[in-house]
Parts: structure tokens; C-alpha cells; sequence
């Protein structure tokens, strides 16, 4: 199996450096980091991917079974480092990709030594004594939500996202493909991540890691990061001065900056 | 726009006055009645999504006021919980991206519980030096919209569910149909002590049940009883006559093992069933019987035909000919049928082969009256005496195959013969 092919994979910055790999949330691709890139390539090795199911991955080697867990995505990361022999990389994720992270980090601890976790939340759901931010009803019409917003997805722009040249006649992009997925990857994949419980996984996390949160996330609020941070043992938690659930979109110099130190203050 | 000032037409004559004052009148909407009135939602808000400013036409929809909104709510607090999340995982991040985005479907929320189907569109404006500054936004009512795609969301859902219930109800029934046909046909043929045989079944289509039928079986210690036929129709009626037509001539042979006799009984069970009911149906059939003669290795063959085509014997010499069977009747028409018996004896090296018409009529050229025909078919068998019942079998197989679209009925082949080898 090409890893390299499925995930879309992209390896930037200095070839000498500790690598970083960046990875994306729910919604997006890899496009999301473009602010975040330029910080990172005078230093580090940079690695950047799309999910199965998301930006210009292989599309059929999706599996509804496969990516019904974080699981599945979480292996996919460990065969990602392992085809690029990866060692002691510093894994970023944003909002579900954190948990993702925590994951491969406990499946090939050799592969991953350290953790930035970038509007993380473990579960999204309220629970007894547990503040996610919504309810299961919530989610239900998130999933309406998607069901009625293509977003630039349609099937003839298929060969485009895939990247097929031989079809030059579909190269005029719709205003909305950068993140551009098919609705019912899109499905299977807000699922996942809106419905998974990841907080008993947190407690095992046993490389450096940081937390960014945003004084104001709708989706991850200030008690999530809060959970994370306690949960993790030793994590540095920072609050970042940004509004929204993508301070690297939003605030993209606070959140380098805060990378950057974290990325230093390693080894 | 409907009134492009330009193309107004000039003011003349006595219509001077009254479009003038027409004209007057639409001037007289200001920037800010046209802003806060217009036909859809505006807003604008800092990066932050704080609502810096608002039209009434939105403020009217949500049923709020304005200073309720205005520096107190952001963008998000207008939307439904699925369209927050839909917000920070889509919307903002390519906005932030692309620095516009159009024609998200969202859905906002009324002071009194209701909601609005809403189309968004928003562009960031940038400052002087390129830095962004805050989000315009426009929001259109897109409730008839949304009504009429829902509508064809459940529509292609529908008909998505209707194909895969068809295919599976198709899959179904084709394995129904597969182990209905798998009974109508013999499992694998007896050995008959000195005889070779071989057969060959053609399914026109795997969802329809073939009209053709054989088999063989024993009757006593030496002899053995075979036929072939097939039954007029296609599909279930059809495979009920195959079925009935079985187990009678099955039975007859056990009773009275001479052709005519079985053909005479099996006439006499389907003219009762069918024809006396008003609804007659019919076979072709050749009914017969081996004996095998242990000492010298010849069979002896004894058989009838009630208006089936005539059997072919293939000689070891290479030579061939039909074993003609006048006169005899279609099975099951007429209430007294007369079936013409025949016999022959095959040596070492012969080979008895019983076809359906599937063979004959299959179609050779372009045109549909140009069939294969009896005439075809003793050439290739004089072509093939000699050869085992198993080669000329084959040798059938690859002339059937060699037909494609030109076949396009059921098929059913089966010879016996003894071996050559057998007498050297």
C-alpha cells in the first residue's frame, strides 16, 4: 500500500531538522496549516497529510468500517510515520487530530515524542459531571448541516480534487473546493469524531505535550481545555488571545510563536 | 438591476411629467433605506465575529433588536447548534482562506424558537496594508429553496433505496431461479456399464428458466432409460411442465420400459392436466432405452420421439445420418397420440446424440431467417463420427459458442456411445 499516495502526503522544510507533522481537523485538509508552514521550514522537517476521505487523498481507500474509529485514522498515522521512517516526531493536531495524535502516540511510541494539540477536545458531548459543549441532538443537525452543504463538492469535479491532469476540461475550481470532500466520507468522518469519548486515553499520554486553546471556541470550550490539560499528565496548557476553533487560521502568529517555544524548549 | 438609470428612456411628451415623478420617487431611497431594507440580510462584524452592524430586514427575520445584537452577539449566536459547529469547521476556516465564501445553507434562529433556512455568503475586507478588518455578510431567506432540495434529497434517497432493494430482490430471485433450473436437470449422469455419455446444458437467460430438459436413468439390472425434450414457454409455467414431464416419463419407464408406452402415458398425464383445463401445453420429447451387451460391447438402442428432432448417429467409419422417427405427435396436444418407435444398434466407435432445437435454430448470419439447420448440423457431425461422446459434445459446445447472439434459445445436448478402445 503507497501511504505516501492515500494520505496525500507532503515532506517541506529543512531535511535536517526534527520533524513536525501537521494534522488536519474535521472539515478541512491540509490547506489549514498554510500559516502555520512558513514558521516551520527554516528549522523543521515539515510533514503534512490529508485524511482519507479529505482533501486530495485516495479516495478509494476509504472504509467505512475502517474510519468509524479513531482508531482507524490513528493507524493510518503510525503506517504514515512508518513509511517515512519516522522517529521522536512532533505530532500537531487540530481539534480531533489531537485525540488522533494520543492514539498513534500509544500505538508507536518510538515514532512519536511529543504532542501539540491545537483546540483539542476528547469528547464533545456532555456527559455526567463533563461539560463537552453539546448535546447528541447537536450533532444530529451538524450531520443535516453537512448533508445539505456540498461545499464545492460535486462528481464531476471528482477527477480535479483527485488531481487527475488528463481531464483539463473540469480546471476551473468551484469558489469552495479547497476543502473539498466527498459528503459521505465527510458523514462517516464527523461521526467519528463528534461521537467518540477519548478522555480515558488522555491519562496515558506519556510524551512532552502542549495545549492551545482559544479564550473563545465554540466547539472546544475553556473547561475542555482545561480536562485536557489536568488530564495529561505534565502538559503545558496555553490560552491563546484568538477567537474561533482555528487559531492557526485566526491568530496564526500566537499560535507559531507558542509552537515554536514548545518546539524548543524539547530535548 | 431592472432600472439601470442609463437605459431609461428619454422623458417625452405628455408621459413626461408622470415618469418623472416615478423616476423622482425611486431616487428618492437613500443608500441607507436600500441598506437597511433590502430584500436580504446584511451584516458585517469584526474578525472576531462580533456584530458590528446590521440591517433591519435581518434584525425583522430574527425578531430581535438591535441593541440587543449590535456589540453584544457574534455571528455564531444567530445560527443552530449544527450550523455553530458547521460555522467553525467549514465556513470560518475557508473564509479565513479564500478571504470569501458563497452559498453556505445554514439555518438562523428566531427570539421565538423558529428558524429560517438561510443561504450565506461573506468577503472579508481588508485594510490598506492587506491586514483583514472585518466580514460583510449577506444572508438570503432560502426557505422555498430549502423546501424543494430537501424534497429532492428524499427523492434520490427514495430511488437509491428502491434500485438497491430491486437489485437484491434480483439477486434473490436469480438464486431461486438457479436451484429451480439445478433440479430440473440431473446432478451428474449414471454410469451406464460400457457406455460413455456426456451432456451439455445452454441457459439463454439467467433469469428466465429454460424450457429444455434430459436425463438418464436406471430401469433394471441391464438396462438404462434416457430422454431429452423440450416443453413449449419459458419461466415458472414452463418449469412446471419440465418438472411434471420428469417425473412422469421417470415414472412410466419404471412401469413399462418401451418408448412408445412411456411417451403414450406421459401424453395421456399432460392432455389431463393441461388441455382439459383449457389451457393445453405440450413437449417434444425422444424417449428411449440402452441394453448393453456385455459380450460383444454393442448397445442396443430402442427409442421414440413425439415431434422432437430426429437423433443423430455419428459411425466409427465417419459417417453420420439421422435416425428418422415419422409421424410422431407432440406430446400432450391431442387426447390419442401415436409415436412412431425406432431403434439401432451402436458399435465400438458410434455415438448417439440427442439435441433441442436451440441447436438447429440458432441463427448465422444478419438476417433472421438464415438458421444453422439441419443441413449444418449433419455436416458437422459427419465431420466429428468417430469421435467420443465427450469430444463431439465439446465440439458442439464450441460451435454453440461460436453463435453468440445468434443463440438465443435454451440448448440441451446428451450422447452416448460406446468406446472405441474398448474393442481393440
Amino acid at each position: 500500500m503507497d501511504v505516501v499516495r492515500r494520505n496525500n502526503v507532503t515532506v517541506t522544510g529543512n531535511p535536517q531538522g526534527r520533524t513536525v507533522v501537521l494534522a488536519h481537523g474535521f472539515g478541512c485538509d491540509q490547506n489549514m496549516w498554510r500559516l502555520t508552514v512558513p514558521a516551520l521550514v527554516r528549522d523543521y522537517r515539515v510533514v503534512l497529510f490529508d485524511y482519507v476521505g479529505a482533501g486530495r487523498s485516495d479516495s478509494t481507500a476509504f472504509s467505512e468500517h475502517r474510519y468509524s474509529s479513531l482508531d482507524g485514522y490513528a493507524e493510518d498515522v503510525v503506517e504514515l510515520c512508518e513509511a517515512l521512517d519516522l522517529r521522536d516526531a512532533v505530532f500537531v493536531g487540530h481539534s480531533v487530530s489531537a485525540m488522533i495524535g494520543v492514539l498513534a502516540a500509544g500505538m508507536a511510541p518510538e515514532r512519536i515524542g511529543a504532542l501539540v494539540m491545537v483546540a483539542p477536545s476528547p469528547r464533545y458531548i456532555d456527559d455526567d459531571g463533563y461539560r463537552g459543549g453539546f448535546s447528541a441532538e447537536d450533532i444530529d443537525e451538524l450531520l443535516a448541516s453537512l448533508e445539505s452543504n456540498y461545499l464545492g463538492w460535486s462528481a464531476a469535479m471528482a477527477p480535479v480534487i483527485m488531481g487527475n491532469a488528463e481531464r483539463p476540461e473540469l480546471g476551473e475550481e468551484l469558489k469552495n473546493s479547497f476543502c473539498a470532500t466527498d459528503p459521505d466520507m465527510a458523514r462517516v468522518f464527523a461521526r467519528t469524531t463528534f461521537l467518540s469519548d477519548s478522555r480515558d486515553d488522555l491519562k496515558n499520554v506519556r510524551v512532552p505535550t502542549l495545549v492551545l486553546e482559544c479564550t473563545q471556541d465554540v466547539i472546544a470550550p475553556r473547561e475542555v481545555g482545561v480536562f485536557v490539560h489536568q488530564t495529561v499528565p505534565g502538559s503545558t496548557l496555553i490560552t491563546l488571545d484568538a477567537t474561533g476553533h482555528c487559531p492557526h487560521l485566526s491568530s496564526p502568529e500566537a499560535t507559531n510563536e507558542a509552537i515554536l517555544q514548545f518546539l524548543a524548549g524539547l530535548r | 438591476m431592472m432600472c439601470r438609470t442609463d437605459q431609461q428612456p428619454e422623458p417625452h411628451g405628455a408621459g413626461e411629467e408622470t415618469s418623472g415623478a416615478a423616476f423622482a420617487a425611486l431616487l428618492e431611497d437613500s443608500a441607507e433605506e436600500l441598506y437597511e431594507s433590502a430584500p436580504c440580510g446584511y451584516l458585517s462584524t469584526l474578525m472576531d465575529g462580533t456584530i458590528a452592524k446590521i440591517n433591519t430586514t435581518l434584525l425583522d427575520w430574527l425578531g430581535l433588536e438591535r441593541e440587543a445584537v449590535v456589540g453584544r452577539m457574534r455571528f455564531t449566536d444567530l445560527l443552530t447548534v449544527g450550523g455553530k459547529l458547521y460555522h467553525e469547521t467549514h465556513f470560518a476556516p475557508l473564509l479565513r482562506m479564500q478571504g470569501e465564501i458563497s452559498g453556505i445553507a445554514l439555518e438562523i434562529k428566531q427570539a421565538d424558537g423558529g428558524r429560517i433556512p438561510v443561504l450565506v455568503s461573506s468577503v472579508v475586507k481588508r485594510g490598506g496594508t492587506g491586514e483583514p478588518l472585518l466580514i460583510r455578510t449577506t444572508v438570503f431567506d432560502a426557505r422555498d429553496r430549502r423546501a424543494y432540495e430537501e424534497e429532492l434529497l428524499r427523492g434520490r434517497k427514495v430511488a437509491e433505496d428502491a434500485r438497491k432493494q430491486a437489485e437484491a430482490d434480483r439477486a434473490r430471485l436469480q438464486d431461486a431461479l438457479a436451484v429451480l433450473q439445478h433440479s430440473l436437470l440431473p446432478d451428474s449422469l449414471p454410469q451406464v456399464p460400457g457406455v460413455e455419455t456426456a451432456a451439455y446444458y445452454h441457459t439463454a437467460s439467467p433469469d428466465r428458466l429454460g424450457g429444455d430438459f434430459y436425463d438418464v436413468f436406471p430401469i433394471d439390472g441391464k438396462r438404462f432409460a434416457f430422454f431429452l425434450g423440450d416443453v413449449c414457454g419459458k419461466g415458472p409455467q414452463a418449469a412446471a411442465l419440465t418438472s411434471l414431464t420428469r417425473y412422469t416419463l421417470r415414472a412410466a419407464a419404471l412401469h413399462d420400459p418401451d418408448p412408445v408406452a412411456a411417451l403414450t402415458t406421459l401424453n395421456t398425464v399432460l392432455h389431463e392436466r393441461y388441455a382439459d383445463g383449457g389451457d393445453p401445453r405440450y413437449c417434444t420429447a425422444v424417449f428411449g432405452t440402452l441394453e448393453p451387451d456385455p459380450v460383444t460391447g454393442q448397445v442396443t438402442v430402442r427409442l421414440a420421439s413425439g415431434g422432437h428432432p430426429p437423433v443423430l448417429v455419428l459411425r466409427a467409419d465417419g459417417t453420420a445420418d439421422f435416425l428418422r422417427t415419422p409421424g410422431g405427435l407432440l406430446v400432450g396436444v391431442l387426447p390419442e397420440a401415436l409415436f412412431t418407435p425406432a431403434g439401432t444398434a451402436l458399435a465400438p466407435g458410434d455415438t448417439l446424440l440427442l439435441y433441442t432445437d436451440g441447436l438447429t435454430e440458432a441463427r448465422t448470419g444478419k438476417d433472421r431467417t438464415s438458421l444453422y439447420g439441419d443441413d449444418g448440423l449433419l455436416a458437422f457431425a459427419t465431420r466429428h463420427a468417430g469421435e467420443s461422446p465427450r469430444a463431439v459434445v465439446q465440439a458442439l459446445t464450441g460451435l454453440l459458442d461460436s453463435f453468440g447472439d445468434g443463440l438465443d434459445d435454451d440448448t440441451a445436448l446428451l450422447a452416448f456411445g460406446v468406446p472405441a478402445d474398448l474393442a481393440t
